[in-house]
């Protein structure tokens, strides 16, 4: 590795993990991705304090693989367990728990940072050791080098079964007052959002606590896998429509608690392995934002613009962030609610409706997410993230990518 | 055959792409397991990355395998410190560039000397041990190549082509034995090995071929196991046509 940072050109690389990102965070245009995949080792795991130390490139379902059946679980997780190490850790991702444990990163004791200039940089939370360029590679999108291996404080549970509850709700206010009541007692909580029911929309809070016996044995199942691409006119306003009625009235009527494994609660769309090829050739586009939470308004605007555009679809997910400090300089997460929602990709109406949600999400004093975004403006990106001049020291000279230029206007 | 007594593993070619991926799930099973491989470094690392995964007990031995000189040693060892193996995965292989073995005679002996005279070498002296004490299993990645002589690769497809014969024959001597002998068959998979070739991001993914190679050793069935499974398909077609179709064909 040090070779390949020493020999390339300025600007030329970004570390690639497995290309989660929905946009072009995960890309560089004409220039070199490294892919981290292979560095995939696990180096040392404590088994009396959960503390292990892997590569970059170690998956997180590779962690569950290994570590789950010895009690331990990952400290936060996305909604896929297909990212690696370095992912999370340059997105900084979050999870159904980020009311109370924060983002991944804030689990992150230390890393091994290849730098083009200084070799390997040992970075700790709480040390002298480059505690800053931690902060900055934190949520750092892989620009401030690549990360050789990290220790991550993994979470003690007693078994792989999650004690789940649904409840149906039907409107901005119900989620909020279910949201505030649930924060304390559980340690996940998300909604499921119909995002044809406008300002007032109906949909599914799950929340959950990992249950406390070990349980049944678990036996994972491997999900079916989506071939190839459907066609586009299958994804319509009707059968939408129809997907997102049948699947809340499939929750309500089954509202109440029930004991569910892991995979499931955390990962449902990993179960149908090429989901995405369900929009087609075209994809889709994702949006996810953030918005402070004193303005209410603004989300029930957001969500009654997409409704009358009738252009939202099956996977529109909403959840209320918690306020601890960011772990990263780039970090997405802020208080505020979070609302993440995927569109089918038709062109010129798609991206006009997303502009004017931009509006919205500015106005507010909002932000959007890097590793969701293809195409937000330097000026949105500039108010999401108005510090992040400060980071640019911490970039390493040989690294850059097709979000990075084209949101600050990089070479 | 279940995980629980299939205990005793010896690996030959233990830093292959897919070797590493089936060692991390054995070791995950609490198996035990002799590597063997070139570089004592890389064995090391492999060590503690399985360590840290929660294997048992696992053993190292570096030898360079493509040198029939050296496998009396390594033959040694195994027996020395693994007596009662039951087990032994042939992972390792070569991939020149085609062309290279075109042009290059030594390079052509080399590729027919790693992937076939040496494995039928070492796969002989456990192969007695093994039908000596009338038990265990032994097994050995060949390739698809090897169903068919292609022009773009066709030394390395004959070596492995070679190999899948000899197996075949052997897995005749050994069945009165009771001691089953596995080919596994790989469409392209994404290893070092492969890493030179175009379209290598499209190949299959080795955690993927593991499952079906640790499935395959638990289980008494199939004798020739072809991974990912479409490969069984596929090789049955480009099987049946005529060669004087074939031969006009370039890839």
């Amino acid at each position: 590795m040090p070779d390949i940072l020493r020999a390339a050109a300025p600007g030329s690389l970004l570390p690639y993990g497995l290309g989660r990102s929905y946009g072009d965070s995960c890309l560089n245009a004409g220039r070199e991705l490294i892919d981290c995949c292979r560095l995939n080792r696990i180096l040392g795991f404590d088994e009396s304090t959960g503390m292990l130390r892997c590569e970059s490139g170690v998956s997180l379902s590779d962690i569950l693989d290994v570590f789950l059946p010895k009690g331990w679980f990952l400290p936060v997780t996305p909604g896929t367990r297909f990212v690696t190490v370095g992912g999370a850790i340059a997105n900084d991702v979050h999870g159904k728990n980020h009311h109370c444990a924060g983002t991944f990163g804030a689990h992150v004791r230390q890393i091994g940072l290849h730098r083009s200039n200084d070799g390997l940089v040992i970075c700790n939370s709480n040390s002298e050791d480059n505690p800053d360029m931690l902060r900055a590679t934190i949520g750092g999108l892989g620009l401030t080098g690549v990360i050789a291996w990290a220790d991550i404080q993994l979470k003690r549970v007693a078994g792989p079964w999650i004690d789940a509850e649904s409840i149906p709700f039907e409107s901005l206010d119900n989620f909020l007052d279910l949201s505030r009541e649930s924060n304390d007692r559980f340690e996940y909580t998300v909604a499921w959002l119909d995002c044809f029911a406008g300002k007032n929309p109906r949909g599914i809070f799950f929340r959950g606590n990992h249950a406390a016996k070990s349980g049944k044995e678990f036996h994972p199942k491997r999900g079916p896998k989506l071939p190839f691409a459907l066609p586009a006119w299958m994804l319509n306003l009707y059968s939408v429509r129809a997907f997102n009625t049948a699947y809340y009235k499939f929750h309500a009527s089954r509202r109440g608690a029930a004991v569910v494994p892991y995979d499931s609660f955390f990962y449902p769309l990993d179960s149908i392995r090429q989901w995405n090829l369900l929009y087609g050739k075209q994809g889709f586009l994702q949006y996810q934002c953030v918005i402070p939470e004193t303005n209410v308004a603004a989300v029930e605007e957001l969500l009654d613009r997409i409704a009358r555009s009738g252009m939202g679809s099956f996977l529109g997910v909403l959840k209320q962030f918690g306020s601890a400090p960011p772990a990263g300089m780039l970090s997405f997460p802020r208080p505020g609610l979070t609302i993440a929602l995927d569109f089918a990709m038709r062109g010129e109406p798609t991206l006009r409706l997303m502009q004017s949600l931009d509006e919205i999400v500015q106005q507010s004093g909002g932000a959007l997410y890097p590793a969701k975004d293809a195409r937000m403006s330097p000026a949105l990106f500039e108010a999401s993230f108005p510090r992040w001049r400060g980071f640019v020291p911490y970039i390493d000279p040989k690294m850059s990518s097709s979000f990075w230029r084209r949101v600050t206007g990089a070479q | 055959m279940t995980a629980a007594n299939m205990k005793k593993i010896i690996i030959l070619g233990a830093a292959s792409g897919i070797a590493l991926e089936v060692q991390r799930k054995l070791a995950c099973q609490g198996c035990q397991l002799l590597l063997v491989a070139r570089s004592s470094q890389r064995l090391s690392e492999i060590q503690a990355d399985l360590a840290a995964r929660g294997a048992q007990k696992v053993m190292t031995y570096s030898a360079d395998l493509a040198s029939v000189q050296q496998h009396a040693a390594v033959f040694d060892f195994a027996r020395r410190t693994l007596p009662d193996f039951d087990t032994v995965l042939l992972a390792y292989g070569s991939m020149h560039d085609q062309k290279d073995s075109e042009t290059s005679v030594d390079t052509l002996l080399e590729e027919l000397q790693v992937n076939f005279v040496s494995a039928s070498a070492i796969l002989t002296l456990f192969a007695g041990d093994l039908e000596r004490r009338r038990t265990g299993c032994l097994a050995a990645i060949t390739s698809v190549a090897g169903d068919r002589g292609r022009r773009s690769n066709y030394v390395y497809g004959s070596a492995k082509g070679a190999l899948s014969l000899f197996l075949q024959g052997l897995r005749s001597r050994l069945h009165p034995a009771g001691v089953r002998v596995i080919t596994i068959k790989p469409g392209p998979v994404q290893t070092p090995m492969t890493d030179h070739l175009p379209n290598a991001a499209r190949f299959a993914d080795p955690q993927q071929v593991a499952r079906d190679i640790v499935r395959a050793l638990e289980r008494r069935s199939p004798d020739v196991l072809y991974t990912p499974k479409i490969w069984r398909y596929v090789m049955t077609v480009v099987q049946q046509i005529p060669e004087t179709i074939f031969k006009r064909l370039s890839f």
